[in-house]
């Protein structure tokens, strides 16, 4: 199983914690500097793998963003990068040419997302379609259930609004 | 009061902060105004304000206080709330947290919730971090869901069971009827996390294994329907049909083949099938490729296939990804024990791949490297080794130059080929090697007779150019101190001999003693290597000054080593030839440990092969000194007199055995008689080594004054080792009071007929008195 996922800056910022694992705050603060310091301390051109403690950590770049995946020992790392980038198509299906200021200014929707991908560490769904209908069903339900408490034509402003 | 500020407003305006105080204050400000915000039991604006803080969360600040918060959320009708809410409980509500139990109603009446939508919240939030507690509470929901028709609930169940059988495998059984027609959905969703579940419960239970065995022909199916199907555009990746299906599809069917051949073989066709099909241009082909290698490597696969596999594993090694190289090497070395002579076919590029740029396959190049070398490689393998020795990281230095060391021994072609190793790898990476590298190669250098004086010469020249890597430095010391002679004769034979005066080694020796470079260790190697020329070379007046300069040295191990040797020339000088003349050949233990029992010549250079025991003090050296010059130098070896018998096990243990059978068939006997003093020797058999002897001496004094300062000292011919323990007591007490005994140990392998000097000192009425005596009837039992 995977047993977390982080997204973070160049300059060491986390835009996306995914525990699998439960975790004192304390241990999750430690992990995230010793990925971040690990992370950004590779050679352009290195591979993509790193051994930490008993996990593989998968990391890969994408623009400004690393996205660091740690999976148990016995894990197929290649397919694992495979997870990694289907996660950033979806990312770019929802927000259409995703950037990180998406995912800093929408992050919970980032966490919807991958919340119709995987689940407790494994993958739920391999088609990339299902995974976008799901979202956009989820998210046609707030809109639906907002219409139903105001009227209609405030709805899409409530939207935006209420978070 | 205001509606809260919303969210993205919440991050611009954090963003624009330019210190971290500036934005730790608008942190603190809006904290503040979320706080009184849930006091007042705000439900339009709570799912905004837990959004806030959870954003806030995210760049490090405490959010506590927003846990019941989120409960709340979940309790909503609403699914913007129930979204926000299980988010934040997600983030927030770990299962080490107090309230996390609290969901647990909530949860439950979700998971029964009529919009499809609001299952799935629950049900992901359950399968990530749901409790034990929580896990058996809800595992019948789950149950229930996990057999229904809704496909998007169905996949969801299936990872939640997965989670709730890690959580409480006891559950594990209840799961069983509901996995009974899994594979036959259509469903890929549902077909992925159906293999996840089968595969976690088979990992964990070997009867849900063995019962899952006949899925094997289904699985066989599923997969063979990906590869040979037409392109589907919901699962396609680079040209494949769901990867991810298919790699979980292999391992399933890795463990299902594990020690069993029925199921071995029924995958045989479909495994070979696609490790030649699959198309390996992308990462996404290699994957499946790769998961095909480890199932191949791991089941009962026939030969061919096995073959298959590494070379698959071989053309990896040369693919331009680095990813692909470094699971390559990876997964070899995972076989190269199992398949040696098929990984030995690809030696050449996996030592390509030492001299790759990426620090993670350089390293895994290494290991496998040294895991193919073998008695028939062994030179090249060797090359190419060192050469990545010399151009390595710091960080492999250690590492390799033990595994050069092990290859070497284990198969080294010729004593000179095996020196000469040892010597490229001192020079190159002198500084890494380990520290029980010194005595082990001492005691390689010390058993390879012939190579002596072509040792001492390349190690000389080694120290004239570099004397900052110390293990290189200590052997060289060593050795010069040991060979000095051959060094200055010029008798080299394996290479041109260098003409070396004395006083040149000297000064070389010299300079180690005051160099900063040195460590203290290398410092009293050097001493010594100077004190043993001193019967080496002609000129001894230098040495003698030396010595003498040194006896006021600050660093105490080096003044004691000043003085006892200083004490060597004023009053022991006639004994030094012997003191100090060449190593016998070194007994090898079995272990690679500093535990060997050394022949030395009394010398405090045991801590040379046993650098990690105290080395036994001088003390009885300069005893034993006294016997040797009176037993005629050559053939005798003289005591190790120890305090405490506390050496951990050794080749010599026998000696240290404390347990010995009191086996009193061996009659006592008087060793010596006379002056008023009488020494008997009494005899056991020290368990289980019938070699060794056990002697007890009994000395008492019948004259009317007490004998004191007694010291018993006791020499016995070459084949023979004796230990003396402690004895009782200095004191013989007149007139036949007491005794004063003393433990001898004697080990004889060769059963040779016992003999033993004998010297004794004391001090009766205030003046010393020394004797010597020879022992020669031993009664037969005592040494047969």
């Amino acid at each position: 199983m995977m047993r977390f996922l982080l997204l973070f800056s160049r300059q060491g910022k986390l835009r996306l914690q995914k525990w699998f694992t439960p975790m004192s705050e304390r241990e999750k603060k430690k992990i995230i500097r010793d990925m971040t310091t690990m992370v950004l301390a590779r050679q352009p051109r290195s591979c993509n793998f790193l051994h930490w403690k008993d996990l593989k950590v998968i990391y890969k770049r994408y623009a400004s963003l690393y996205f660091c995946l740690a999976i148990e020992n016995q894990e197929n790392e290649l397919i694992a990068l495979e997870v990694i980038h289907r996660y950033v198509e979806l990312l770019d299906k929802y927000f259409g040419n995703v950037c990180e200021l998406d995912i800093i200014f929408n992050f919970e929707k980032a966490y919807f997302i991958l919340d119709e991908f995987l689940i407790g560490g494994e993958i739920q769904e391999t088609s990339k379609q299902m995974v976008n209908r799901s979202i956009e069903a989820s998210d046609m339900l707030q809109e639906v259930r907002c219409a139903g408490t105001h009227s209609h034509t405030q709805h899409e402003t409530w939207l935006a609004s209420v978070v | 009061m205001p509606a809260p500020i919303r969210l993205r407003e919440l991050i611009r305006t954090i963003r624009t902060a330019r210190t971290q105080a500036e934005e730790r204050e608008m942190i603190q400000k809006e904290c503040a105004a979320i706080r009184s915000s849930f006091r007042e039991e705000d439900n339009t604006y709570r799912c905004r304000n837990v959004a806030k803080l959870l954003y806030m969360h995210m760049l490090g600040y405490p959010a506590h206080f927003g846990q019941l918060e989120c409960l709340k959320l979940i309790a909503s009708q609403k699914f913007t709330d129930k979204r926000i809410g299980y988010l934040g409980a997600m983030l927030l509500l770990d299962e080490r947290q107090d309230v996390h139990l609290l969901m647990t109603n909530c949860i439950k009446n979700d998971l029964n919730h009529s919009t499809q939508y609001v299952q799935g919240l629950a049900l992901c939030t359950l399968g990530c971090m749901g409790s034990s507690e929580m896990c058996r509470d809800l595992a019948g929901e789950v149950e229930k869901l996990l057999k229904t028709s809704n496909s998007y609930l169905r996949k969801k169940a299936a990872l939640c069971a997965v989670h709730v059988i890690r959580k409480v495998p006891e559950l594990m059984e209840m799961f069983l009827p509901a996995t009974k027609n899994l594979l036959s959905e259509k469903n890929h969703g549902v077909l992925h996390t159906s293999v996840v579940l089968l595969t976690e419960m088979c990992e964990r239970s070997p009867d849900m294994l063995a019962h899952f065995r006949k899925l094997v022909p289904q699985l066989v199916r599923i997969l063979k329907n990906l590869i040979m199907s037409g392109y589907s555009p919901e699962h396609d990746v680079s040209g494949i049909s769901d990867p991810f299906l298919q790699v979980r599809i292999l391992r399933l069917l890795r463990i299902l083949g594990k020690s069993d051949d029925d199921s071995s073989e029924a995958m045989n066709d479909i495994l070979a099938q696609v490790a030649t099909n699959t198309e390996t241009s992308k990462n996404v082909g290699n994957a499946i490729l790769y998961e095909t290698v480890l199932t191949i490597m791991d089941i009962k696969s026939e030969s061919g296939l096995r073959v298959l596999a590494i070379n698959i594993l071989g053309r990896f090694l040369l693919n331009n990804d680095k990813n692909i190289r470094y699971v390559a090497l990876t997964s070899l070395l995972k076989t190269v024990q199992t398949d040696h002579n098929a990984v030995q076919r690809h030696r050449s590029t996996i030592v390509d791949c030492l001299k790759d740029l990426d620090v993670s396959i350089k390293r895994r190049a290494m290991e496998l490297s040294f895991a193919l070398v073998n008695g028939n490689n062994i030179r090249g393998m060797m090359k190419e080794l060192l050469y990545f020795l010399d151009s390595c990281d710091p960080e492999f230095k250690a590492d390799c130059a033990s595994g050069v060391f092990l290859a070497a021994e284990k198969y080294a072609p010729s004593k000179r080929w095996h020196i000469d190793t040892i010597m490229r790898v001192l020079t190159t990476a002198g500084s890494y090697v380990r520290d029980d590298s010194v005595p082990n190669l001492i005691q390689l250098i010390t058993n390879s007779v012939e190579m002596h004086a072509y040792t001492v010469q390349r190690l000389y020249k080694a120290l004239l150019d570099d004397i900052s890597q110390q293990p290189l430095v200590q052997v060289a010391s060593w050795c010069i101190g040991e060979y000095g002679d051959l060094l200055v004769s010029g008798q080299c034979e394996e290479e041109e001999p260098i003409q070396v005066t004395e006083d040149e080694v000297l000064d070389v020796l010299e300079g180690l003693l005051v160099s900063n470079l040195s460590a203290a260790v290398t410092r009293g190697y050097s001493l010594t290597a100077i004190m043993k020329l001193s019967t080496r070379f002609s000129g001894v007046n230098r040495i003698k000054k030396v010595v003498s300069i040194y006896g006021s040295s600050i660093d105490v191990e080096l003044q004691q080593r000043a003085v006892e040797y200083n004490a060597l020339f004023k009053k022991y000088d006639h004994m030094r030839p012997a003191l100090l003349e060449r190593m016998p050949i070194m007994e090898k233990s079995a272990s690679n440990g500093p535990t060997e029992i050394v022949q030395t010549n009394g010398e405090t250079e045991p801590s040379v092969v046993d650098s990690k025991h105290p080395p036994p003090v001088s003390q009885p050296a300069n005893q034993a000194n006294d016997l040797l010059d009176l037993l005629g130098g050559n053939d005798v070896v003289p005591v190790i007199q120890t305090t405490v018998p506390t050496k951990p096990a050794s080749a010599g243990g026998e000696l240290l055995d404390l347990l010995g059978d009191l086996s009193l068939t061996i009659p006592p006997m008087t060793a010596y008689n006379k002056n008023g003093l009488k020494i008997d020797f009494t005899f056991e058999r020290a368990n289980p080594n019938p070699n060794v002897a056990v002697i007890t001496i009994h000395a008492s004094n019948s004259t009317e004054a007490d004998m004191t300062d007694f010291v018993f000292q006791a020499a016995v011919p070459k084949t023979f080792q004796l230990q003396l323990l402690s004895p009782s007591s200095n004191v013989v007490p007149a007139l036949n009071q007491g005794t004063v005994t003393q433990v001898i140990r004697v080990l004889n392998p060769q059963k040779q007929q016992l003999r033993m000097r004998i010297k004794l000192t004391y001090t009766l009425k205030g003046s010393p008195v020394q004797d010597l005596a020879e022992v020669n009837n031993f009664p037969p039992q005592s040494w047969q």
